[in-house]
């Protein structure tokens, strides 16, 4: 599936993150850009949680960029997942 | 060779000397016996009636004579607002002198100013209780020339009587000061209140140079620093913005996390045996550990119970809990908000004293032996209870030693608060990455999921749990914990030591290594 909208979840707060996603031409492919506050520690952890998601979703093109405050790995998922349906128009209920 | 923690000590560093290697708590205090090295004061004598007013500080620092090599001290009452140390360095480099020993009682934010003054190796050398910022992460980084020691407090005032620091030059900041040197911290427009820790530099330096903002008229009453001490008295425009002291820190928090964490450590307090009449108490500043003053202020209101006397960084919430009558002294080696400067001069009750009285090992009545209870904060804990205060998540430099392995080591119940992971960052590691504290001095560790107490101490475990506690297996919590942040990955680290974490007995307890990854 390929992003249609721009679409966002998160937050800027502590042991949250801010999820942006910018929709792409299809064949660019993924593009990650991850900035956060345990960079040194989790950096690559934190990639990849963030290409679970989008290859359990089957998210081949997509720009992802993710501003990280320290969150847990289902906060990671969570909001990289909601933030992917709402680009999609997919989203229900809340969402 | 190696310290009984295991760490690697190097036997001498060049510049530093001889190091003797951390042996536990009380090894090397032995009772009614002095170092064996003892260092007496500076003797110089005045003629009547001559004055010792300076026209600047440069004026004054210039009749000081320094030179090459010098050792320069301060104190750091006015913490993120002091406003003379930067300007002493500045004025010692336009004279071109280098090769400088720096030796502040701590070093604040207000102090990110030096690290030029560092790569370029104007100052070769630092004692500190505290290294934070930008001066952290040079130093870090290994462009100190020599490593740099992180003493307690009470370890600094041992480390002027036994001559491992040998002032040269101690310019201290004052909020009243007289023509002779009579000066306070606890009167006047840049009032800080208490004066403890400039009082070993007054007593032990070559030359001491008092500044104040506020020359008042001859006699300054009350004062702190009194006249004998005094070489040089300078009036300059201001020394320092009274407003940072504080820095947000003395408010209670309103972090639920932080709440919580309080609740149970004063819980822990309250079932420890210790909470009754005449309990002495000492907390911290930050978060959670103030925290826990409001939950034993209300439940020592609530069960009638009189403590006998707090100690330490005073704050404002201190100086309520003593005006209700919950405490019966006091005793402030370092005054937290300015606002507690009035009652340091108005309360009889609220002494002030001198770092030596507050937490020296080795003289014969330290405050810090006299404790009950301490609340501490902890940026890591350890599996065997040792604490770090000193070092961050990456290594790096960004922390204070302080009172905290004094007071641990002091008190009969020591209280280690902190939240079991931070932003991800797990606090409970197998080693902590740098100890100040060593676990031998913790009694309790409490977090937000459950409370941790050392096993040499199993009546406390049995009575905590009894009264409903969660107590748990530090190593237990440690698996809980990891196995939601993850594991992280390893810190990046060269070879070379930056600097020595020196104990409060002047062995060595720790040693940080360069950092290679500091942006």
């Amino acid at each position: 599936m390929t992003p249609k909208f721009k679409a966002q979840a998160g937050t800027f707060e502590s042991s949250d993150i801010m999820v942006l996603i910018e929709p792409v031409d299809e064949g660019t492919g993924r593009q990650v850009d991850l900035s956060s506050t345990v960079m040194l520690q989790f950096e690559e952890d934190i990639k990849a949680t963030i290409n679970q998601v989008l290859d359990a979703m089957n998210v081949g093109h997509v720009h992802l960029i993710a501003k990280d405050k320290g969150a847990l790995t289902p906060t990671i998922k969570a909001r990289v997942e909601t933030a992917i349906k709402r680009s999609l128009g997919i989203q229900e209920g809340t969402l | 060779m190696k310290n009984v923690l295991g760490v690697e000590i190097p036997e001498y560093i060049e510049g530093i000397g001889k190091l003797e290697p951390y042996q536990g708590v009380w090894k090397s205090i032995i009772e009614d016996e002095v170092p064996s090295t003892n260092i007496s004061r500076t003797l110089k004598a005045k003629k009547a009636h001559t004055s010792k007013v300076c026209s600047s500080l440069e004026d004054a620092i210039e009749k000081c004579k320094p030179f090459d090599g010098m050792t320069v001290t301060c104190h750091h009452h006015l913490r993120g607002g002091d406003g003379v140390l930067m300007q002493v360095i500045e004025i010692l480099d336009k004279m071109g002198i280098k090769d400088i020993t720096l030796a502040s009682s701590s070093l604040t934010s207000a102090h990110d100013g030096l690290v030029p003054y560092v790569e370029k190796g104007m100052i070769t050398k630092i004692f500190s209780s505290g290294i934070r910022g930008a001066l952290g992460d040079v130093i870090s980084s290994g462009k100190l020339k020599y490593p740099a020691i992180i003493h307690s407090h009470g370890g600094r005032v041992r480390d002027f009587l036994t001559g491992r620091i040998k002032p040269d030059l101690s310019v201290l900041a004052a909020s009243a000061a007289d023509v002779e040197g009579n000066a306070t911290g606890s009167h006047g427009p840049s009032a800080f209140g208490s004066m403890g820790y400039a009082d070993i530099d007054a007593r032990y330096s070559k030359n001491v140079i008092i500044v104040t903002d506020n020359m008042v008229e001859y006699p300054c009453v009350p004062s702190t620093i009194r006249q004998h001490f005094v070489d040089y008295v300078v009036n300059i425009d201001s020394i320092g913005d009274t407003s940072k002291i504080a820095s947000g820190t003395t408010r209670i928090t309103s972090s639920p996390m932080d709440l919580r964490i309080a609740r149970i450590a004063a819980t822990v307090i309250e079932q420890s045996g210790l909470f009754k009449d005449g309990m002495s108490f000492q907390v911290g500043a930050g978060g959670a550990s103030l925290a826990v003053a409001k939950f034993l202020r209300e439940d020592m209101k609530r069960k009638s119970i009189q403590g006998s006397f707090m100690i330490g960084g005073v704050t404002s919430y201190g100086v309520d809990m003593l005006n209700e009558g919950l405490f019966k002294a006091i005793f402030d080696v370092q005054s937290f908000d300015a606002a507690v400067s009035t009652s340091v001069l108005n309360n009889p009750k609220h002494v002030e004293i001198t770092c030596d009285q507050y937490a020296n090992p080795n003289n014969c009545g330290a405050m810090t032996n006299k404790l009950d209870v301490v609340v501490l904060g902890a940026l890591e804990v350890d599996v065997d209870f040792n604490v770090n205060v000193i070092t961050g998540s990456s290594g790096e430099i960004r922390g204070a030693s302080g009172g905290h392995s004094d007071t641990a080591s002091g008190a009969n119940l020591s209280v280690i608060v902190c939240p079991s992971f931070r932003g991800r960052l797990p606090i409970i590691m197998d080693r902590v990455h740098t100890v100040v504290t060593p676990g031998e001095s913790v009694d309790v560790i409490v977090t937000e999921r459950g409370v941790c107490v050392n096993p040499a101490k199993p009546d406390l475990a049995v009575a905590l749990k009894k009264a409903g506690l969660k107590v748990v297996d530090i190593k237990d919590l440690k698996k809980e914990v990891d196995s939601m942040t993850g594991i992280p990955a390893k810190k990046k680290l060269g070879d070379k030591i930056v600097a020595l974490v020196e104990y409060r007995d002047g062995t060595i307890i720790d040693v940080i290594k360069n950092v290679t990854n500091l942006g």
